[in-house]
């Protein structure tokens, strides 16, 4: 995977377990939904650990830098350089 | 506390620079019925609020709208990002120009400054999240305004999706409301403090 099918696959779960999370607050005894929301949380899990290793830190305070610190490094979020057009084949 | 996630929740690249859009879209930046707004009167609200489920989503929501306020930034600052001196005189952009330069502000399509005034936090449970509801709604109209006044697809898909949102909060706030509803109907018994009577 290269880095934006990698971020983009990242981005993914990500929103599937805000809105997920979102349920569960007011559906907490579905136990089918909470399997899903744990399913997704492990698999983000190592998506998010193999990005950090290759491509930098995606969240403060829970990511290891190399030298130099690298939070600074990486465009961000609102700059045109850290977005991409959807790609619908790996939705 | 919050954790700062290094990434938009949706996507946003912008190829067409578009002033007079932006000044419509600031609206949902410091608006009325804009993000900051909704994050403010969420993450407020939830101190005083009753049952472990409307808490959670007063807290959750109003982290999520942090996110959208982030995202309308983005949209904002993309339309207006190296504009000539000849673009923001044509685009309508002057007003805004000489107040902000090409920063991102928050304040409404008609040029009113960011205010609390917009919103509640009243500490009725019930008051508060029909608020919310209603607020979830008129957002949801807003998006559907701004996304009449472009036919720009790169504007359209975020403006889509946060659209979306809004109709995805109202139902958790309406599942909320009914929570704590349920619970204020239940009969609730006070048992005497016998402990301290031997």
């Amino acid at each position: 995977m290269t880095e934006q099918e990698l971020l983009q696959k990242i981005m993914e779960l990500d929103f599937y377990i805000i809105d997920l999370h979102l349920y569960l607050n007011t559906h907490p005894e579905d136990a089918d939904a909470i399997g899903m929301y744990n399913d997704a949380v492990l698999q983000n899990r190592d998506l998010r650990a193999e990005y950090t290793q290759k491509y930098g830190m995606l969240t403060s305070n829970h990511c290891v830098s190399a030298v130099p610190w690298q939070w600074i490094d990486s465009p961000w979020p609102w700059q045109k350089a850290a977005n991409f057009e959807l790609r619908e084949e790996n939705v | 506390m919050w954790m700062y996630d290094k990434k938009l929740e949706y996507p946003i690249l912008i190829k067409n620079p578009n002033p007079a859009l932006a000044k419509l879209i600031v609206t949902q930046y410091g608006g009325p019925d804009g993000e900051l707004g909704a994050a403010v009167r969420y993450l407020s609200q939830r101190f005083s609020m009753l049952t472990p489920q409307a808490r959670a989503t007063l807290n959750d929501i109003g982290t999520e709208e942090l996110g959208h306020l982030e995202m309308v930034g983005t949209i904002v600052r993309q339309l207006i990002e190296g504009l000539s001196d000849r673009e923001i005189e044509e685009g309508g952009f002057a007003p805004y120009y000489v107040d902000h330069g090409l920063a991102v502000y928050p304040m409404s399509a008609g040029g009113v400054p960011f205010s609390a005034a917009t919103l509640q936090s009243l500490g009725d449970p019930i008051t508060d999240l029909t608020e919310n509801m209603a607020a979830e709604q008129k957002a949801r109209s807003t998006y559907e305004y701004l996304i009449r006044m472009t036919d720009d697809p790169d504007v359209i898909g975020p403006l889509k999706f946060l659209r979306e949102r809004e109709i995805v909060h109202f139902q958790r706030f309406g599942e909320s409301l009914g929570i704590v509803q349920d619970y204020l109907d239940q009969k609730r018994v006070f048992a005497p403090q016998t402990a301290c009577e031997s």
